[in-house]
Parts: structure tokens; C-alpha cells; sequence
């Protein structure tokens, strides 16, 4: 049997590969690098707009640890950057709460739903289930540029409320800042950005300006923002799933995919659900605040001493439960892939195959469905009805078991391994530290009756920063270190990553242990400064403990920053297979070309993590290897069927 | 051990790779998903409805028999009807009869418009009677009316009904563009791409099938 | 690289464990009926979750301790997992989780699935940005009228009280909230704005003050002292500047309090907020 057979034969009477073929490579830079239909340009393109991102909201958050550490404190150079919303280089409260909502944003949005799934997704699952491309290459590149337009709006934001010099020099040039005014509901009120929080609860981002500083125009463009990258998700979700339903390549049935592929796939199903209803209340929150409608906003509200008689009837609450609808299923958008990429990692470097390869794929698919119906756990002192505060709360911990047996199924891959401590390898590891360290808190914050206490102190900030700022960048790291070699044809730079890898996972833990304490003291989120509460003062080292590690941990940042550059253009020389991993992507050059199989079909003849297989010439077996070379194996072959309760990895398909 | 019987073979089930498992092509499975979707952005606009519905002291009931209801039901009639000959031509293109799939397109989009237009004339004598997205024109006559009848009446009735009919007028208009575009081209296009544009028009109406009941029948005014 | 990764782990582990045990940072002294249960309802979550953080992550750098590639080029096990284990850990965290979530629901049962018993001291809790108005029956133990067009700061109406109701004649209203000791508190909380959150770590308690609804809540402090009384929901400009007080007061001291005509209340009150912070006698 061949390895690759011409793409003609290779499938149904119907459309099959054909609608995404395109046979020739562009030429000329903009179609190859710009609007390029390429995934696996799109993929660069979008991770490159994560990576601008996060760094972005990094420097916010040490913006923001530097507010909290030395309140007074001027920093000249902010002062010359945003005149308003640091006067003389001292940060003003609503300048820090504007840091608060475009970090969490940013974070949450442009980072860590775009590199796991649009930037790694979108280069690694057509090739890992053997098709050339994406089921729609046009619809995937309208997905990104709406993504970066909604950066774009979002980055505005920023600028049009306020900052009064800003809004001068743009008045005479293109008048942005009277469109503001006009259309946007006013800019003008001294700050920087929006202040509402990620969250955006109305009534506060509901009324406009007059709920104060940061409402208006700024806050417009926030939720436009928002809206525009549920429309970006959609899209990319719907393409997602049927680029893996339908493309799936001759062999690659289910259960021989690779789990990355399993999560990404489990994403878009719930990036598919999740967004609509997010998009709908963002609508409904821009009618609020600019037709009078009111969804949001009930009657009778006395506002800076003004009584509003334009609105009435609506509910706050509502606004909360359309928004964690959407969010619950977020945050595990944010963490599927990483918990994809982790698994793939693992197996590859434990040289083992991995441990309940079924038993994952029911796990990921458990967390998204129940993710559908716990998000009441972020409203239990919202005032929502406490009975259904309890039904959300057991399920919330029902949600917990199949984390742990994912958890379980990781150590036990490691367990009788032959690990290879390689730098991708450290930051999966890292990523089960502290996805456990941070996923067992969630148990905590998951009781009703403990989140009496807990639910908006810094306990939930350092649950969410394990959990979600640190695992699930720690997924994306390993996901970077692992794949460069085949997204750019060259290696990263060992040493340089094992001198990023050991202070970030040291960091990250002291940045974010330390909060659980100040939560337990009680300290609230979102404040500009502590030192309006004395029961918060016995924190005061905690707080420098962190912002010291914060710093520390973001300069480290940019060894990797470094590195990512560096070797673009120096790196060693990678070959095919640098890692001597299994799946399909390891099968096709470094880069891959236009087509990724250079318009053949690749045969795939077995489950994805054929490692340590006794009698094997080597200790891994691809995908593609035919049985023919793999068959002086005779234990592969019945992998299956030994001792009863050892699950292959889905060698049955298709045949009982 | 029968050493090749597991593992050398493609699996030639629908799931195995290499085939469409539900032998749909990618466009007609990317329209199910994002009619799925689109189902949630409708559904949470509706379920938002009931929540403010239902949490309000009061809710107004006022569409009269005429012309609210009458054409309310007209305009369902329209679309029923279009679902129809949407069929149709989705059954002449099945069979090859390009230019009876154009008519029957043809038919579609004139249902299609008829709602539109009836929908347009009744949303523009809601709004002369003084319904607003934000409540009521003081000094209209629906002011002065619900201020007798329905003393408590949560303002929000305007702001749901527009909002919610609406957006579905906008995908009523999306998809007579739509159709517009596959008749036009109908010696071009696909089967499937008719088939596929027909998915979209029964959806369509489909949600107005929860649209009608849950915003006009439940608010029909019987004293009038 | 295994090994150092593996003690390195264990490290995390052991520091953060103390952080936790240490006692260095934990709630301040609980001062309601149900305080104590909810601290034991903690210490047994955080003890069940520590426990499993611990034993996972020792878990972790045994593997990476043990499992390092080896010289010799020999090969890993062969195992594609064991379906009996996989069930075994799925069952015992079921169990687990859900034992630990049944439980987790009697202090929230307690407090909110019934009514203030009869006779609860009463107070309005009226939220506005940044600033908490707390508003007292006063003597005869009736609320006056409020509406919210009365409302107006500038002449210190801060909840709308309108002055045609008699009841409302002795009300008081002020921005600190006193409660008696050993008796329940009925709280209705509503805001004229936007979303605030009373949050006084002492009470174990804190709930959402939402436009538009009137939110009842009770609870029975058992200690006296002085607390600092926080905004915990993202209210704007100055939420972190939305502070105020919590006194609880020996019953008889309430009950005088209460009596007390309205030119002297406000007077009273300044007084007491003179009390040192926290329990009497305790290092705040
Ligand atoms: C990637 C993101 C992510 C993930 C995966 C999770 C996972 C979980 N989260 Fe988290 N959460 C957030 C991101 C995330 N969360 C964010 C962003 C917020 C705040 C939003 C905001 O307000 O701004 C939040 C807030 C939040 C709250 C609300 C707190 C509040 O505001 O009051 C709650 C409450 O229930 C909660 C619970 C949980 C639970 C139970 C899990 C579970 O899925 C965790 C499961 C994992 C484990 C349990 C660990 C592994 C298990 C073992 C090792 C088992 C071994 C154990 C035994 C045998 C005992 N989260
Ligand atoms: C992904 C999510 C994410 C990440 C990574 C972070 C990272 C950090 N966060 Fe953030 N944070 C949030 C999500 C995140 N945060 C959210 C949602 C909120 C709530 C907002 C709200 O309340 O509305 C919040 C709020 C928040 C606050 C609370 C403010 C308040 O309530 O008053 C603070 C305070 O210190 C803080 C600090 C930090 C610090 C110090 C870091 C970092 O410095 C830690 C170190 C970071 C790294 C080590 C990552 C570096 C990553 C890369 C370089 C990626 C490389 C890129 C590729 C591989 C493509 N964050
Ligand atoms: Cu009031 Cu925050
Ligand atoms: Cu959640």
C-alpha cells in the first residue's frame, strides 16, 4: 500500500477536498502574506496578533501591580502618555480600572481565544487530519481580519474618551474625536478607556456618562468590540467543524485523531453556542445605550442625583446571566486547547502512549457539556433565586471530575515513562501543575455558601490566573516551543527557553499563590488602592511579594520574546521530525508546502500515540507508517486486545 | 494473534476518514452550524423577552385584530407559502428544471417581500400610533391609552418588539438577497447551493414560528 | 533536569501549603451565628482540596523523579490505560466532590432559604455611588414612605424619604450601619444606581445590592465591635473608596440608640465610630 495516493481517488462522489482546492500558490506578497486563504498563513497571522496582545495586556498588568504597590507614586513618562488619564505620571483611579477591563479583555479575547484555536487550530488541525486546507479559506481569512478589527476597535477604546490632548490633535485631522462625541455618547470626561470590567455589568456600562468617567464613548467601543469578535468566533467555529467532520483524511477515523484535534474540535462546539448569546446581549446592551431602550436598566434610578425617567423595567441580571452563558463556556474555550496541546506534548516526550486515550476524549467532551450549565456559579450573590444557586453549585462540582481524570490520565503517562526533559516538555508539565493548583480552587469558589465570602476577593483572582493567565499560556508556550520547528523550519533556542522556562514557573506561582491569602483577608478586586482599609494592611507585604514577581516574571518575557525572533532567522535547522513525534504533521516538510501534502492524500493506519511499541524498529510509530514496515510488530498489532482492559487507541473503528 | 486484522486496514465505515460521515458537502454542513447558531442569538433574544416579561408587574396586550393581527397572520401565511415554493424549487432543481427552480425561487422572494412589506406598513402604524423602542411617544395615542388599560405596563414592550422582530426582518431581507443572487445565477450554481439556500429560508421561517405566537398572539388584544 | 523540576514542584508545594497553615493570613474572627459553621465548612474544603493539590503535585515529581529517559535507550511501558483505575478515580472524586458540594450548601440554606424571624431588627439599605445610606424605622419601628423623585443629595434626602408620612418623621438615615448583638438583622438592600456589593469579612456575608430589586437578607451577629464595611461589586470611579462601617451593639445600647430623637442620633453615631476597630480588645 502506498503512503500517499493522488488526491483524485481519494474520495466520494461529492465535493470533498475539491471546494478547498486551490492548486496553485499565490504569488505576490500581499495574497501570500496578507489576505492570504493559506491556513497555515492565517495561523501565523493570528498568533502574531495574540503575541502582540499579550504583550499588551502584560504591560498593563504591571501598570496595574505598580498603581497598587505605590499608590503616589509619579511616573513621568505615563504622564506624557496619557495626560489625563495619569496627570503628572500618577495614575488616577479610573486610569487603573481602565487597565483592569482592557488587561482582562485583551487577555481573555485577543489572547487566549485566538492563539489556542485560531493561531494553533487553525495551522495544525487541517494538517493533523491530513486535508490541505480549511473547509472555507475565505470565510477562515474574513475571521481573522474581523478578529483584528475588533483589536483594532478595542485599542481605540482606549483613546477616544479622555485624553484631551489625543482628542485635540485628532479634531483637527480626522474629527474621531467629534465622531465620539456624536455618535458614541461623548468622550471628553478625562480618562482612559472603558472601566466597566471584562464583566461589563450594567447599569453601570448600561447608562452612558453620566454613571461617570469611562461610560461613554470609550464604552461604546467596548462592547462593539465585543460584538465584533463574537461575529470573527462564529465564524471561525463554524469552519472549525467541518474542516473535521468532513476532511478527515482516508484512516483518520475518530478515535485516531490526535487529542489536540479532539480540542480544538470541542472548542468550536462550544465557541459555536457560546458566542451567539454573548453577541445577542451586546446587542441588546448597545440598544440600551443608544436607541433608550432599556433590557438592562430599571425604572426609578437616581444617577449623580438625576433622576432618569427615561428608562425603566429592565433587569441588571439579565445582562449576568446572557453574559456567563457565554462566559463559563469561555473559560474553557481559553483552556481546552492548552489541555489538547499538553496531552499531544506529554505522549510525544514521555515516549508513551497516552494513558486512556478514550477516556480524554469523554472527559473534554463532559467539561463542555456540563461548561453549558454551571455559569449560575458566577451569580450566586448576584441576587438570583438562592435554589437555583444550588443546582448550579453541585453541578459546578460535578464539573471537576472529568478535570481530575484528565488530570489522572496525565500523571499516568508519565508513569513508567522515558521522559525527555525538552523545553515544550517543561511547560506541559508546568501546565498540569498549575492547572491542578489552580483548577482545585474553583471547589472552593464552586459552594454557595463559600462564596459568600470569597466571591470577589482576590481568592477568585488567583483561581482564574492559575487556572486561566498561567495554565493556559503555559499551553500556549509548549505549544510555541513544540510546533515552531514546523511552522518556521527552524529550531528554537534550547538554552534561551530553558532560562525563560525556570523563572516563569517559579513567578507565576509567587505572583499568584500569594492572592489566595489576600483573598482569605478578605481584600476585594478591583480596587485602585488598599489604603482606605486598615483590616487590609497586614497584606501590604503580600502585595509587594507579587508585584516584584509580577515584574520580574514579565522581564523574563522578553528573553522569550528574544527567542521567538532570534530564531526565525537563526535558529538551527529543523528537520521533518525534530522530536520524533507521530502525528501527520510531523509527516510533511518543515515548513509544510502550499498544499501540505504537496497535493497527494496521506493514508493514516493507526492511532496517534504509537509510542515505546515493543519490537518497533524505532520507539514510535507514525500515523503513516504502513503495517507492512510496522508489522514486525507483532505487539502493535493486538495493542487492543491485551489483557482485556487495556484500550487501544481506537484500532477498532470501523470493524465490530 | 491475527496480527494485520486491526490495524492495516482503512476503516471504511463514514467515520473512518477519507468520506463525508454525513454525506453532506463542507457548504451544507457549515449552513446546519450556522443556523445552529444563529438559533442561540434568536433564542437568547427570546428567552431575554420572557425574562423581562415575566419579572414585570404588567405586560401590555395591544395588538388589536386589525391591522395587527390580520397581518400579523397575513404575513405568516406569506412565509408559510414561501416555504412552499421554496420546496418546489429545490424539488425542480433535484430534478434538473433550472429555469421552474429560478421561477420557484422567483415565487419565494415574492413571499418574502410580501412579508417584508406587510411587516414595514404594520411596524410604521405601531410607531404612528407612539410605539417606541424606549417606551411610548407621550401625547400618542398608545400613551394615552396604556396609561388607562395598562397602568403598570413595563415599557420595555416596544424595546422587545422591535428588537426581536426586528433582527428577523433583517435575515428576512438577507435571505430574499440571497435567494436574488441564486436565482440569478441559477445556470451556474449547484444543486446543493439551491438546496442550501432553501435551508436558510426554512430557518427563517421556522423562527418565525416562535416569533409570531410568543410576540404577537400572546399580546393580542381581546377587549378590542 | 527531571530531578530539579521534581524538587522544585515539591517546593511550590510545601510553600504554598504553608501559606495556608501558617495562619499568617486568614479571615478575620467571625462575629455571626453562622460563622463558625461556614469556618468549619472551609477548613474542610481547603483541607479535602489541599490535600488532593498535595498529593498530585508529589504525584507529578515522583514521575519526573522517576522517569527520566534512560541511557540505555530502553522503552517506556506499553499501555494504552487501565479502564478499571480510570473508573476508580472518576468515582472517588465524584463521591468526593459531591459529598463536599451537599455539604457546602448549609450556610447558604441556612441563611437564605427562609424568612428574618419575627422580631429582626429592620434596616434599608440604600446603595448609591459611593456612598452608603442606611436607613433606620427609628422609635415607632415603621419605615416612612420614600420616592425615589423625593430623592435629592443636595438636601440630604439620600433615600427619598417623604415627608407626608408620619412614619417616616423619626427615621433616621446614616452611613453607618449599627446592628444588636444576639439578635437577627433583616437587611433590604437596593441601590439607586448601579450594582454595589455590602461585604464586611467579619460577617462571612455579602450580597449584590441591585438596581430595581429589593433584596431581603438576614442574619444574627453575636459579637460586638466596630468593622470596616466594603464595596465588593465594580461600581465606577471611587468602588474602592466606598467605605463605611459595621457596629454591633450590645441590645440595650441598639434599643437606646433607636429611641433617640434625630438631632441626637447623627451625634451618636459620630461617637461611636470613635471605637477602636474590631473586637473589643482585639489587634485589628
Ligand atoms: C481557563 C479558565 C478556567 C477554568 C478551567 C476554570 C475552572 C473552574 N472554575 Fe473558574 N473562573 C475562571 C476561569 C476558569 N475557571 C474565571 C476567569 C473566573 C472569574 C471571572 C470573573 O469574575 O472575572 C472564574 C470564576 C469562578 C467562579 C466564580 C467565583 C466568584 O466570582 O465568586 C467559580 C465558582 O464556582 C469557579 C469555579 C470553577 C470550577 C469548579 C472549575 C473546574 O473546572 C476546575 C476543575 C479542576 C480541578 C478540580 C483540578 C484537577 C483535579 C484534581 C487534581 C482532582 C484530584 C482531587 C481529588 C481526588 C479530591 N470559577
Ligand atoms: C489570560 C488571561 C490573563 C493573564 C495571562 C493575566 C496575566 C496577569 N495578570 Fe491578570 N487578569 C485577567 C486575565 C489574565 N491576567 C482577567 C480576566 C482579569 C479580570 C479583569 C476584570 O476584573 O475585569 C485580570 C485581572 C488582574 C488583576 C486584578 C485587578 C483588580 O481586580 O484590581 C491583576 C492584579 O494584579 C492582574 C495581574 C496579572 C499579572 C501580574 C499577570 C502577568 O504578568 C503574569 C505573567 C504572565 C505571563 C508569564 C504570560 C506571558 C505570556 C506570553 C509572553 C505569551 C506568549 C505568546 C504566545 C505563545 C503566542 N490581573
Ligand atoms: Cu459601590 Cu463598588
Ligand atoms: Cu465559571
Amino acid at each position: 500500500m502506498s503512503e500517499a495516493v493522488p488526491h483524485a481517488d481519494s474520495h466520494g462522489p461529492e465535493e470533498g477536498h475539491a471546494a478547498a482546492h486551490h492548486h496553485t500558490p499565490p504569488s505576490g506578497f500581499i495574497r501570500k502574506y496578507i489576505f492570504s486563504l493559506d491556513h497555515k498563513v492565517i495561523g501565523i497571522q493570528y498568533l502574531l496578533l495574540a503575541l502582540f496582545s499579550v504583550f499588551v495586556g502584560l504591560i498593563m498588568s504591571v501598570l496595574m501591580r505598580l498603581n497598587l504597590t505605590w499608590p503616589d507614586h509619579k511616573w513621568p513618562l505615563l504622564g506624557t502618555i496619557f495626560k489625563a488619564g495619569a496627570p503628572g505620571g500618577q495614575m488616577s483611579p479610573e486610569f487603573y480600572l481602565s487597565l483592569v477591563t482592557m488587561h482582562g479583555t485583551i487577555m481573555v479575547f485577543f489572547v487566549l481565544t485566538t492563539a489556542p484555536q485560531g493561531g494553533f487550530g487553525n495551522y495544525f488541525l487541517p494538517i493533523q487530519i491530513g486535508a490541505d486546507d480549511m473547509a472555507f479559506p475565505v470565510l477562515n481569512m474574513l475571521s481573522f481580519w474581523t478578529t483584528l478589527l475588533g483589536l483594532v476597535v478595542l485599542i481605540t477604546a482606549i483613546f477616544v474618551e479622555g485624553s484631551t490632548a489625543f482628542s485635540i490633535s485628532l479634531h483637527a485631522k480626522s474629527g474621531l474625536a467629534k465622531f465620539a462625541e456624536t455618535y458614541l455618547g461623548g468622550g471628553g470626561s478625562g480618562t482612559i478607556g472603558p472601566i466597566g470590567g471584562w464583566t461589563g455589568y450594567p447599569t453601570l456600562s448600561a447608562l452612558g456618562k453620566i454613571a461617570g468617567p469611562g461610560q461613554g464613548a470609550g464604552a461604546t467601543l467596548w462592547i462593539t468590540s465585543i460584538a465584533i469578535f463574537c461575529v470573527a468566533s462564529l465564524l471561525g467555529a463554524l469552519n472549525f467543524i467541518t474542516t473535521l467532520l468532513n476532511m478527515r483524511t482516508r484512516g483518520m477515523s475518530l478515535m485516531r485523531m490526535p487529542l489536540t484535534c479532539w480540542s480544538w474540535f470541542t472548542t468550536a462546539i462550544l465557541a459555536l453556542l457560546s458566542f451567539p448569546v454573548l453577541l445577542a446581549g451586546g446587542i441588546l446592551l448597545l440598544l440600551d445605550r443608544h436607541a433608550g431602550t432599556s433590557f438592562f436598566i430599571p425604572g426609578n434610578l437616581v444617577v449623580s442625583d438625576q433622576l432618569l425617567t427615561q428608562h425603566a423595567g429592565g433587569s441588571p441580571i439579565l445582562w449576568q446571566h446572557l453574559f456567563w452563558f457565554f462566559g463559563h463556556p469561555e473559560v474553557y474555550i481559553a483552556i481546552l486547547p492548552g489541555m489538547g496541546a499538553t496531552s499531544h506534548i506529554l505522549s510525544t516526550f514521555a515516549r508513551k502512549p497516552i494513558f486512556g486515550y478514550r477516556a480524554m476524549v469523554f472527559a473534554m467532551f463532559a467539561i463542555g457539556l456540563l461548561g453549558f450549565f454551571v455559569w449560575g456559579h458566577h451569580m450566586f450573590i448576584s441576587g438570583m433565586s438562592p435554589y437555583s444557586g444550588m443546582a448550579f453549585s453541585v453541578l459546578t462540582l460535578c464539573i471537576g471530575v472529568p478535570s481530575a481524570v484528565k488530570t489522572f490520565n496525565w500523571l499516568g503517562t508519565l508513569w513508567g515513562a522515558r521522559i525527555r526533559f525538552t523545553v515544550p516538555m517543561l511547560f506541559a508539565i508546568g501546565f498540569v501543575s498549575l492547572f491542578v493548583a489552580g483548577g482545585i480552587t474553583g471547589l472552593v469558589l464552586g459552594q454557595t455558601s463559600l462564596d459568600l465570602s470569597m466571591h470577589d476577593t482576590y481568592f477568585v483572582l488567583a483561581h482564574f490566573h492559575l487556572v486561566m493567565g498561567v495554565a493556559a499560556i503555559f499551553g500556549m508556550f509548549a505549544g510555541i516551543y513544540f510546533w515552531f520547528p514546523k511552522m518556521f523550519g527552524r529550531m528554537m533556542s534550547d538554552t534561551l527557553g530553558y532560562i525563560h522556562f525556570w523563572p516563569t514557573f517559579v513567578g507565576v506561582y509567587a505572583i499568584f499563590v500569594p492572592m489566595h491569602a489576600m483573598g482569605l483577608v478578605g481584600m476585594p478586586r478591583r480596587y485602585a488602592s488598599f489604603a482606605e482599609y486598615v483590616f487590609l494592611n497586614k497584606t501590604h507585604p503580600l502585595v509587594m511579594l507579587v508585584t516584584v514577581a509580577a515584574i520580574v516574571t514579565a522581564a523574563v518575557q522578553l528573553i522569550f520574546l528574544f527567542n521567538f525572533f532570534w530564531s526565525l532567522f537563526k535558529g538551527r535547522r529543523a528537520g521533518d521530525n525534530p522530536w520524533e513525534a507521530t502525528t501527520l504533521e510531523w509527516a510533511v516538510p518543515s515548513p509544510p508546502p502550499f498544499d501540505n501534502f504537496g497535493g497527494r492524500v496521506p493514508t493514516v493506519y493507526r492511532g496517534a500515540y504509537e509510542f515505546a511499541v515493543p519490537d518497533a524498529p524505532e520507539d514510535y510509530v507514525m500515523q503513516t507508517t504502513p503495517d507492512e514496515r510496522a508489522a514486525n510488530a507483532p505487539a502493535l498489532a493486538g495493542a487492543g486486545e491485551q489483557g482485556g482492559e487495556v484500550t487501544g487507541n481506537g484500532h477498532h473503528d470501523g470493524h465490530h | 494473534m491475527s496480527t494485520h486484522a486491526h490495524v492495516d486496514t482503512v476503516p471504511a465505515a463514514d467515520w473512518g476518514g477519507g468520506t463525508l460521515p454525513y454525506r453532506v458537502g463542507h457548504r451544507k454542513l457549515g449552513m446546519w452550524l450556522f443556523i445552529v447558531s444563529d438559533a442561540l442569538t434568536f433564542s437568547a433574544l427570546l428567552v431575554g423577552y420572557s425574562y423581562v416579561r415575566l419579572s414585570s408587574a404588567e405586560w401590555a396586550t395591544p395588538f388589536a385584530f386589525s391591522p395587527s393581527i390580520l397581518f400579523s397572520t397575513t404575513m405568516t401565511l406569506c412565509l408559510l407559502s414561501s416555504s412552499f415554493t421554496m420546496v418546489m424549487a429545490v424539488r425542480a432543481s433535484a430534478h434538473g428544471r433550472r429555469r421552474a427552480a429560478r421561477r420557484w425561487i422567483g415565487g419565494t422572494m415574492v413571499g418574502g417581500l410580501a412579508f417584508l412589506v406587510l411587516h414595514i406598513y404594520e411596524w410604521a402604524h405601531l410607531i404612528e400610533e407612539g410605539l417606541r423602542p424606549f417606551g411610548l411617544n407621550p401625547g400618542s395615542h398608545f400613551a394615552h391609552e396604556w396609561a388607562e388599560r395598562w397602568p403598570h405596563a413595563s415599557p420595555l414592550f416596544g424595546a422587545t418588539f422591535f428588537a426581536t422582530t426586528g433582527l428577523h426582518m433583517f435575515h428576512v431581507f438577507t435571505g430574499v438577497c440571497y435567494l436574488g443572487v441564486v436565482a440569478m445565477r441559477i445556470r451556474s450554481v449547484k444543486h446543493e447551493d439551491v438546496e442550501i439556500s432553501g435551508l436558510y429560508w426554512h430557518f427563517v421561517d421556522l423562527v418565525w414560528m416562535f416569533v409570531f405566537p410568543l410576540i404577537y398572539l400572546l399580546s393580542v388584544d381581546f377587549k378590542a | 533536569m527531571g530531578r530539579a523540576l521534581a524538587a522544585l514542584i515539591w517546593v511550590i508545594t510545601i510553600l504554598s501549603v504553608w501559606m495556608f497553615v501558617s495562619g499568617k493570613w486568614w479571615f478575620p474572627p467571625a462575629i455571626t451565628e453562622h460563622g463558625p459553621a461556614y469556618d468549619r465548612q472551609f477548613l474542610i474544603t481547603i483541607i479535602v482540596v489541599g490535600v488532593a493539590f498535595a498529593l498530585s503535585q508529589i504525584a507529578l515529581g515522583y514521575m519526573l523523579w522517576r522517569y527520566g529517559a534512560r541511557r540505555d535507550g530502553s522503552r517506556g511501558i506499553y499501555s494504552h490505560g487501565n479502564n478499571r483505575v480510570e473508573l476508580l478515580c472518576m468515582g472517588v472524586t465524584f463521591v468526593v466532590f459531591v459529598t463536599v458540594a451537599l455539604f457546602g450548601q448549609t450556610v447558604w440554606a441556612r441563611l437564605h432559604f427562609h424568612d428574618a424571624p419575627p422580631g429582626a431588627a429592620r434596616v434599608n439599605v440604600v446603595a448609591q455611588q459611593f456612598q452608603w445610606n442606611f436607613h433606620y424605622p427609628g422609635a415607632d419601628g415603621q419605615f416612612g414612605r420614600t420616592d425615589p423623585a423625593k430623592i435629592k443629595d443636595a438636601d440630604l434626602n439620600f433615600v427619598g424619604l417623604d415627608d407626608a408620612d408620619a412614619n417616616g418623621r423619626d427615621d433616621q438615615v446614616v452611613t453607618t450601619l449599627v446592628m444588636p448583638e444576639g439578635r437577627d438583622v433583616e437587611l433590604t438592600m437596593t441601590s439607586k444606581d448601579v450594582t454595589h456589593d455590602l461585604w464586611v469579612p467579619e460577617l462571612r456575608f455579602k450580597q449584590d445590592v441591585v438596581p430595581g430589586l429589593n433584596i431581603r437578607v438576614h442574619f444574627k451577629p453575636v459579637k460586638t465591635g466596630r468593622f470596616e464595611l466594603a464595596c465588593a461589586e465594580l461600581c465606577g470611579q471611587l468602588h474602592y473608596k466606598m467605605k463605611s462601617y459595621l457596629i454591633v451593639l450590645p441590645q440595650a445600647d441598639y434599643d437606646a440608640l433607636m429611641k433617640l430623637p434625630q438631632a441626637q442620633f447623627q451625634g451618636r453615631i459620630t461617637e461611636l465610630n470613635k471605637l477602636p476597630l474590631g473586637l473589643p480588645g482585639q489587634q485589628y
